[in-house]
């Protein structure tokens, strides 16, 4: 068996599967945030008037909060939200809540990693579609709806088809200035938007033996942009080092057979590549940035659970270093944890010297929620996951997806830019 | 099962234009339902009926999990959805929620059916009956799980100790 298999044979209590079987998974981890958070609390009010006891959680211990899609609160309503979220904490008994404003809090993606909230191995769902990221840390890693997650909550397990698995190799280590942003933009590319549809998309290869943690969590990341039901990465030795900074002590590695099967294998050399972005509206509309339109942006983001990670950060610190910003441009640290070691190791004084703007962790503009969002004809460049129309804010308003590092550059030439040209 | 299609010549109908972000924070299933396809179609609100059906390309529902899509639309009125292939967090809030039947189509139905029409889908026999132009179609199956949880009325009232 392949390391899905095995995950979802171990969690179910069968000695194998195998895909396109149907499974009923007890689950270690649940995340919700506060978008799912109240929307499973419309779930439970549904489940009441029909009867169906909501009173306790089948395990509080193994639940986790976070406020990220509307704080600081943009408005009424978000407030009210957060208001409610707080009390389902409470009411639950849920201890894990990061909280907006005390401490430690970011977006749910990012904590799972900066704070190891999920272990190698782990069946781990989340309200969130981008839960996918977390796979990265070889969990089997899925973002669910509000009933799936209701579900979840209160019996312990929920169902899944077991899926079939895309092997991407990828050979050598990713060029300099070149992100896995580059690389799995260039993969969606490829694939298209549905090309991963309901499937696993495993990396592995020498690309993957050569990239930091935190690069991996970005190629596992956007695997939802290819419809994938999750992505994953076998855990080795970096992500033990990893979890072990983190204060992770105990935990146990699940890796897959050796005669482990794949529905398809694909091959990349990531010692090629080059800076890529996603054009709108989709990203799978991509092309190298060397062939990139020549539009004047307004607008330069560099944020989300895909591209404010503290690496993602120290990339773009290298473009901005001594360089003043052309354009609007907003650099929001993912979590608190990686706003201080960016505090601490002088990258928000590059980035203010640069004349950026740097606000607290967000989801914000990246889902056109609140802090930044885009007017009616305006261009951006992003390093978030998605550019549908009115992803960003206004319908007519256009993002571009790159790399931190493309994001940086273009900041400081007002167009589409690869640091390449600039370093 | 009868009613008339809104139709939709293209793919990869996301998320983001069934129900755009700015209204994750709302929770009012009835609120939702007026901000339905207002990415795509701003009239969509004014035009759908109880009853509609709504057809698409490939991909229906690609981008988020946000189980606001399914029930923005099903608050609506729509009762299905049919498209040539879906994304997999859409498709399975609308059953496991049960709001609304996501139907896979295949080129024939997509190409033979128009905006307008009206249909009579038969989900027990996997027929798509096109009442204004007298055509029949098949659509494809649903996977036992989800059949089950179909006629069960959604995942809480499937018991699935009893299969």
């Amino acid at each position: 068996m392949n390391i899905v298999e095995k995950i979802l044979a171990r969690a179910s209590g069968k000695s194998s599967v195998a895909p396109d079987d149907v499974v009923f998974a007890n689950v270690d981890k649940v995340m919700m945030h506060d978008v799912s958070g109240p929307g499973v609390l419309k779930v439970f009010d549904k489940l009441k008037k029909q009867r169906i006891e909501v009173d306790k959680l089948w395990d509080p211990a193994k639940v986790w909060v976070a406020e990220d899609h509307f704080v600081p609160s943009a408005d009424k309503l978000s407030a009210e939200n957060i208001v409610k979220l707080t009390d389902f904490t409470k009411n639950y008994g849920i201890e894990k809540h990061f909280k907006y404003g005390m401490g430690q809090y970011g977006i749910c993606h990012t904590l799972s990693h900066e704070q190891a909230m999920v272990m190698p191995g782990d069946v781990y769902v989340g309200g969130d579609s981008h839960t996918n990221t977390t796979g990265a840390l070889g969990a089997f890693a899925v973002g669910l709806g509000h009933t799936d997650i209701a579900y979840v909550l209160l019996n312990g397990n929920i169902w899944f088809k077991v899926p079939e698995t895309y092997f991407f190799k990828l050979n050598g280590k990713l060029p300099e200035h070149v992100m896995a942003k580059d690389l799995i933009l260039k993969i969606i590319g490829e694939i298209g938007n549905d090309g991963g549809a309901y499937r696993t998309m495993q990396f592995g290869g020498s690309g993957i033996d050569e990239m930091s943690v935190e690069s991996r969590l970005t190629l596992c990341n956007m695997t939802t942009e290819a419809g994938a039901k999750n992505g994953i990465v076998e855990p080795d030795q970096k992500v033990v080092d990893y979890l072990s900074s983190k204060g992770a002590t105990n935990f146990n590695l699940v890796n897959g057979d050796d005669d482990a099967e794949y529905a398809k294998v694909f091959e990349f050399e990531s010692s090629e590549m080059e800076p890529i972005i996603a054009k709108p509206f989709s990203p799978d509309n991509t092309c190298v940035v060397s062939e990139a339109p020549s539009v004047e942006l307004d607008k330069s983001y560099i944020g989300s659970c895909t591209g404010a990670k503290y690496e993602d950060l120290e990339a773009a610190a290298k473009v901005l270093k001594g360089r003043k910003v052309k354009i609007r441009t907003e650099i929001l640290p993912a979590a608190i944890s990686i706003y201080q070691r960016a505090m601490e190791n002088g990258l928000l004084k590059i980035f203010l010297d640069a004349g950026v703007t740097v606000g607290p962790p967000t989801c914000g503009a990246c889902c056109g929620a609140h802090m930044g969002v885009l007017a009616k004809d305006e261009i951006c460049i992003s390093t978030t996951n998605r550019n549908f129309p009115g992803r960003m804010g206004h319908v007519e308003s256009q993002t571009y997806l790159s790399s931190p590092m493309v994001a940086a550059a273009s900041a400081v030439t007002g167009k589409i830019t690869d640091p390449r040209d600039l370093i | 099962m009868k009613g008339n299609v809104i139709k939709y010549d293209r793919d990869n109908i996301d998320t983001d234009v069934i129900i755009p972000g700015q209204y994750l924070k709302v929770h009012d299933y009835a609120e939702l339902a007026t901000h339905a396809m207002e990415g795509l179609d701003p009239d969509f609100h004014s035009k759908v009926k109880e009853g509609d059906f709504i057809l698409s390309g490939k991909n229906f529902g690609s981008g988020s999990s946000r189980e606001h899509a399914p029930i923005a639309l099903s608050h609506s009125g729509v009762k299905a959805i049919l498209a040539l292939s879906f994304a997999r967090i859409f498709y399975r809030n609308s059953v496991d929620g049960a709001f609304l039947l996501p139907i896979e189509i295949g080129q024939d139905a997509y190409d033979g059916i128009s905006d307008g029409d009206e249909l009579d889908i038969d989900i027990t026999r996997n027929e798509i009956k096109n009442l204004s132009t007298n055509q029949s179609y098949k659509m494809k199956p649903f996977s036992e799980i989800i059949g089950k949880i179909i006629e069960a009325g959604g995942l809480f009232k499937y018991k699935p100790e009893l299969d």
